[in-house]
């Protein structure tokens, strides 16, 4: 039969309950930390590298400032010439926050594009997640203007789902203009 | 009761989903495909077995009143090592359960058979429940998310068998609780009739 409900009695089981749940945690979470890193890095690797063309050298994170924009990464040719910019970008889709990595060439065009998180509808904006989908395949190589033709651009929304196309284009939209900002501030440097 | 009895109880008698109607929440959010009802099944089974073992072996040892806090310090460590463990190793499907692993813990299928069950019962009879329960609650999950799929996104398993869209309101919300309602009807009038 269960143990007396004392003080004394209750105290010590929650303590040393609590006390093996901690410890058995804090071991698993020292032995989880490195493949859970690792996991995330191989995600975030796999996500540029689809987003950009082959070849070329990779550059570290860099951080930016510009709107929505968090950080960048940099490919560039044997000379140091950049060849093409991965862009992570995000901004409020329909359900929460949508963060893309967009793959970005240095003369603004876009080369292709890969969602890292979102929260849209299942079966409606969770489209803009999957590769293959119409409204994705528009992105590649695109060059064209970045809105949805609802708003006057070159882009087809996502049947029943604006905001969802809206927002993504938005976050497209960011990565390419992340990019020239960058250029405009290449040329100023050679400039001078 | 025989060992087999408390595994098919589980399925059949005592289903967690169509019998005893708990756990819903993750039963309804997460069934949008039969895959992802699948691993929402297996999560939970996994936490329900290991908690009830522990909790059948703790029992006696517990004061009467601090079971629930025991109980729960309990399932949360289980499925914070669940969390850890699927992060680093299946983060694929860490990515679609996410926001619901964390959430076993207070799934009422996990504390209701510690308390109903484990705290009562051997460890070899707890486990043997855990695993009853548990594959019920899979295989309920398995075949609303199998219906739902089928009518909402014409695909069964992620092998799609039409082109173009299906119902779509079955993959939203108002479409997980008509099919819970329809099943539960067929799983009663079935059972009833045996």
């Amino acid at each position: 039969m269960a143990a007396k409900s004392t003080l004394l009695n209750m105290v010590t089981c929650l303590t040393a309950v609590c006390l093996v749940c901690s410890a058995i945690l804090a071991g698993l979470y020292a032995l989880t930390a490195e493949p859970i890193a690792n996991a995330a890095q191989k995600a975030l690797v796999e996500s540029i590298s689809k987003v950009l063309p082959e070849g070329g050298e990779l550059s570290e994170s860099q951080s930016c400032e510009a709107d929505g924009v968090e950080e960048y990464y940099l490919l560039s040719d044997e000379q140091g010439s950049p060849l093409a910019y991965a862009v992570k970008t995000s901004t409020n889709g329909f359900g929460g926050t949508l963060s893309l990595m967009v793959g970005v060439l240095p003369d603004g065009t876009v080369y292709n594009t890969s969602v890292l998180a979102h929260a849209e509808t299942p079966g409606l904006g969770a489209k803009c997640a999957e590769d293959e989908s119409a409204f994705r395949q528009q992105f590649r190589n695109f060059a064209g203007k970045l809105l949805v033709k609802k708003d006057g651009g070159d882009i087809d929304a996502i049947t029943a789902s604006t905001i969802t196309s809206r927002a993504f284009t938005l976050c497209v939209q960011q990565a390419v203009d992340a990019v020239k900002a960058l250029n405009t501030v290449k040329e100023e440097t050679v400039n001078e | 009761m025989s060992k087999l009895s408390l595994i098919t109880r589980g399925i059949l008698k005592e289903n967690p989903t169509f019998v005893l109607v708990l756990g819903m929440c993750p039963t309804l959010a997460t069934t949008t495909s039969a895959i992802n009802g699948m691993e929402m099944g297996l999560a939970t089974m996994f936490v329900l077995i290991l908690s009830n073992i522990v909790i059948s072996i703790l029992a006696p040892a517990v004061p009467d009143k601090v079971h629930i806090p025991v109980y729960i310090v309990v399932i949360a460590t289980f499925v914070t090592a669940l969390q850890l463990i699927m992060q680093a190793f299946l983060p694929a499907v860490y990515n679609t359960l996410g926001l619901f692993i964390p959430l076993i813990v207070v799934n009422c299928i996990v504390l209701g058979r510690a308390e109903a069950f484990a705290n009562k019962n051997g460890v070899v009879d707890s486990a043997l429940d855990g695993v009853g329960i548990g594959l019920g609650f899979t295989l309920a999950l398995t075949v609303i998310g199998m219906v739902r799929e089928i009518l909402g996104s014409g695909s069964i398993f992620g092998w799609r068998f039409i082109t173009g869209d299906g119902i779509l309101a079955f993959v939203l919300a108002p479409g997980a609780f008509i099919v819970l309602g329809y099943l539960m009807v067929l799983f009663n009038k079935i059972s009833k009739k045996n």
